[in-house]
This record gives structure tokens, C-alpha cells and sequence, in this order.
């Protein structure tokens, strides 16, 4: 079978306060299911790979092939937990060590 | 060659400069190189310069523009006399079919906005898109709408705008999309931007030019135009004779 190429993706939180970890992975699947349905959604294989609380910092892993729905669909989360919050794309890379050389 | 962007629809109130200087800060940080705040039927000299001295401190080039939604086409043709001599973009509010037509035609117009969420009334066919062909118009798209709605409106407007892209792809119509946002929270990366541009169907290097060269060629052209030794196209001052 066929390897699943990847990417990971940095994600800055910008907002008040910090949501927990599941918020903000709950909010990225809502807004990947909300455009492109539970199919769509379940071709990205979106994984969250860490958060950092203190620099307000996530990385995602996705499938190559769903990147642009994936970063699409950052783009459109508008708030998490009923907090504001925008999250802007820092770095997209191929693996975890070229991703943090990045940042 | 390094890209930059231009998010030419930040909609701001100009007199509230608090707003305006975090909307400012925020575009620097993003890494925009232009961009601008729309005034409506009176260009205050006073904010214009406050506005411009904030971006020049945070090394923004602020581009000049006027938005304007007309009632008929007489009260378009007063506002394209008065304000064309005076503004580096000039942005056409359409709500009504006759001034989105007289609009796209006319040469001095440099985007079309149809803000209006109901498919009947945005006028973006291909009729409007073969006579912005062949003016100077580009199609504005704001990203706000989509950040804000969500469920069937969100899917409807995505229809509407998908169709009108593609009508616009089809007639050579420059596409320009920008934030559209007041709320500084709702603001985006110039990549981002892009990102969200996938979803009206809009390819990577399209998307692309829709917030980089897209907006800075119209900003360029109407600079040359409003330059002192800009006599008409293709004729500039080089010098004067000295008698």
C-alpha cells in the first residue's frame, strides 16, 4: 500500500486567554466538517501533534492531498469555546524538524 | 520574486483613529505592504494624513480610496468627477443592476463590490464581466462574509461567488480579494487570505495575485495617473523648456 504523504502545519492562536487543547481541536473539526462534510473531513486526517499553552502554539498533522482544505478551513475559525480567536498558519513543512527550524 | 500584499478593503470608521491604528499595527505584523482604509462621500485631509503618518510609521504604504454605492447613475457619473482626480482607487458599491452596468463600462472605475448576500441581487453575470472586460474594472471579493456566516447563507453566498469567479476567470476580469473586515479579530495573513480564496474556487498562483499584483497594479497605474507629469497615456513630462 501506498505511504499517505503529510504535512504539519504551525498554527498561531490569537486571542484572550487560552482554550484547552480539545476546544481547539473540536473547533478546527466543526469548521472542516461545516465545509466540506464528514467525508471530506475524513480525508485529512487531521491530527493534533502539540499545543504550546505559553506561545499559543499548535502544530497539525493533515494529508498532503487535504492541505488547502485544511488551511482553509483554519482560516475560517472565528472563535473557540465561545472565545475569539483567529488562527493564522506560521509554517507548513514535510517534517516535524524542518517545521520548528522554520518558526 | 517576493510578493507583496495589499489588503485594499479595511473597513474602518476613518475618525475613529484607535481602531484604525490597531487595524494598522495588525496589517504590519501580518506582513501587508499596502493597504487601505475606504472613505465614502468626504475625504477629510486631516484623517487622510493621521492615516497615512500611522502606516508610514509601521513602513505601510497607504493607498488613497473612496467607496461609493450610487442611487442612480447620475449621482455615479457626480461622485466618479469628483473623487477620480482626487483618490488612487475608486471602489463601486453595486446594489442595482443599471449602476453595476454603467459602472463596469465605465473607465474610471477600478473595482466592483456587490456586498449584497441574495444571489438576485448581485449583478456579477457574464453581461457585467464582458463590459468590465473591457473597461478597467476588477471584481472585489471580501472574505469577511465567509468568516461571519455560516450553514445554508455561507453556502449559498459560496455558490454566488464561485459562479461570479468563474465568469470573471472567463472574460479576463482581475480578481481582487481583500478582508472587507471592521473587526480587527477578523483579520487575516496575506496567506490566509489565499487560503480562503481556494473556496471560491480560485487556483494557488489566481489566488495569489488576487492580494499581491492584482490590487498593486491598479494602485500603480492610478499613481502614474495622478502623478503632476502625467499628461495621458503614454505621455509624461520629462522635462520642461526653459525659454
Amino acid at each position: 500500500m501506498k505511504r499517505t504523504k503529510r504535512r504539519y502545519i504551525a498554527v498561531q492562536l490569537d486571542c484572550d486567554g487560552v482554550p484547552t487543547e480539545r476546544d481547539l481541536l473540536d473547533a478546527v473539526w466543526a469548521s472542516l466538517t461545516k465545509l466540506y462534510g464528514e467525508v471530506g473531513a475524513s480525508l485529512a486526517g487531521l491530527v493534533l501533534i502539540s499545543f504550546d499553552v505559553e506561545r499559543k502554539m499548535a502544530v497539525f498533522r493533515v494529508a498532503l492531498v487535504c492541505l488547502p482544505q485544511v488551511r482553509a478551513s483554519l482560516a475560517v475559525v472565528t472563535s473557540v469555546a465561545d472565545v475569539e480567536v483567529s488562527l493564522h498558519v506560521l509554517s507548513v513543512s514535510g517534517t516535524l524538524k524542518a517545521l520548528f527550524s522554520n518558526l | 520574486m517576493k510578493r507583496v500584499f495589499a489588503d485594499l478593503h479595511l473597513r474602518v470608521n476613518p475618525k475613529d483613529q484607535q481602531t484604525a491604528q490597531r487595524i494598522i499595527e495588525r496589517a504590519a505584523k501580518f506582513g501587508y505592504k499596502s493597504i487601505s482604509i475606504p472613505f465614502n462621500t468626504q475625504l477629510e485631509i486631516a484623517e487622510v494624513a493621521a492615516l497615512k503618518t500611522a502606516s508610514a510609521k509601521v513602513g505601510l504604504d497607504f493607498v488613497l480610496r473612496a467607496d461609493f454605492k450610487p442611487r442612480n447613475q447620475e449621482d455615479l457619473m457626480h461622485f466618479l468627477r469628483k473623487f477620480r482626480r482626487k483618490v488612487e482607487v475608486l471602489c463601486i458599491v453595486c446594489d442595482d443592476k443599471e449602476i453595476a452596468r454603467q459602472a463596469a463600462k465605465d473607465r474610471r472605475v477600478d473595482l466592483l463590490n456587490f456586498p449584497s448576500l441574495d444571489y438576485r441581487k448581485r449583478f456579477f453575470d457574464r453581461a457585467e464581466a464582458e463590459l468590465a472586460s473591457c473597461g478597467l474594472a476588477a471584481l472585489e471579493v471580501d472574505a469577511k462574509s465567509l468568516l461571519v456566516l455560516g450553514g445554508p447563507p455561507r453556502v449559498r453566498l459560496l455558490a454566488s461567488l464561485r459562479r461570479e469567479v468563474s465568469i470573471a476567470r472567463e472574460f479576463h476580469v482581475p480578481i481582487v480579494f481583500s478582508s472587507g473586515v471592521s473587526d480587527p479579530q477578523l483579520m487575516r495573513m496575506p496567506r490566509d487570505l489565499v487560503s480562503l480564496s481556494f473556496l471560491v474556487g480560485l487556483g494557488e498562483s489566481e489566488a495569489l495575485d488576487a492580494v499581491s499584483i492584482n490590487p498593486q497594479t491598479i494602485v500603480g497605474r492610478n499613481r502614474v495617473k495622478l502623478d503632476s507629469k502625467f499628461v495621458a497615456p503614454g505621455i509624461t513630462v520629462v522635462r520642461e523648456a526653459k525659454n
